[in-house]
């Protein structure tokens, strides 16, 4: 079970008013590199992993990812909270508020609903489950990157800023984990790309 | 020191202590073993559990499930008082 800790992991205090870039960071809340899809991602897969390590690791990364979905959302409600119609036009998101009013709904930035797609959960094959970890912990820091290029504004750098560093550590400690099952005999088996190790070359 | 402590300050200090042993948990998700990881989780979730307890009892729950006490005539968890994280300090 979970149990809801009444804060934010990060502070979040945006007197701002900007449609525009809360609709830039709705995609971290439901587009495919976003927090919801990193949520279910791990704690899907975190049945199948073959030891306790594993089980924790994405246990506990993907809770950190609940986490950051209400830090993602907590920026868009910030940043429209309020906003008039009229900011909504301007800032040419009139079709988001057309359906949704100022109701948090999982997008992506584009408008494409949430979709498990995003996501995929392949049992025994425990290192393409990793691989896939990998490469969405790099893409959404690239996605944190990128909305930083998009503003300036003190008070979404920070939570932004810790957001993607927080990707860089989830990266480092998945990458722990597929070099700590890379000494299990069966999981070595599934391994194709790495290189001997040079100790046992000699 | 606890004394000196508002609400607010008090608040950012379990948030630092609570990253501090998220980002302690995972390392140690990797690294059992690590001496030093251990020390400071432990000494992390002590002072977390003293300024969390002290929280409870000046301004109201931050866990509603059996970690905080009860009020005798009101559920605070929905005291109109207090803010939801989402919302502007």
């Amino acid at each position: 079970m979970w149990v809801y800790d009444k804060k934010l992991e990060y502070p979040i205090n945006i007197s701002k008013t900007d449609p525009k870039m809360a609709q830039a960071i709705l995609t971290q809340y439901g587009g495919p590199n976003g927090e919801l899809a990193a949520s279910l991602r791990y704690l899907s897969q975190r049945y199948t992993m073959p030891n306790n390590m594993g089980k924790a690791l994405l246990t506990d990364i993907g809770t950190e990812e609940l986490a950051h979905l209400e830090m993602v959302a907590t920026m868009i409600y910030q940043l429209t909270q309020f906003a008039d119609p009229e900011d909504y036009k301007e800032a040419d998101v009139s079709g988001y508020y057309s359906i949704w009013d100022k109701g948090i709904h999982p997008d992506s930035a584009g408008g494409v609903p949430f979709t498990a797609s995003y996501i995929n959960t392949m049992g025994k094959d425990t290192i393409a489950d990793l691989q896939e970890d990998l490469a969405a912990e790099a893409k959404a820091r690239a996605t944190y990157e990128n909305l930083l290029d998009l503003t300036n504004e003190p008070e979404l750098v920070g939570p932004l800023s810790f957001l993607r560093e927080r990707e860089i550590v989830h990266f480092q400690r998945f990458g722990e984990l597929l070099d700590n099952l890379e000494f299990d005999k069966n999981i070595r088996k599934q391994y194709f790309i790495k290189k001997p190790r040079i100790d046992s070359l000699y | 020191m606890n004394k000196m402590l508002d609400k607010q300050e008090l608040e950012r200090k379990i948030q630092e202590l609570t990253f501090s042993a998220v980002e302690l948990n995972l390392f140690l998700d990797t690294h059992p073993n690590d001496a030093q990881a251990l020390q400071d989780y432990q000494y992390v979730i002590n002072t977390l559990q003293q300024l969390k307890d002290l929280y409870n009892q000046n301004y109201g729950p931050l866990l509603n499930f059996g970690y905080a006490s009860v009020n005798d005539n009101y559920w605070n968890w929905v005291s109109e008082e207090e803010k939801w994280p989402w919302e502007n300090v």
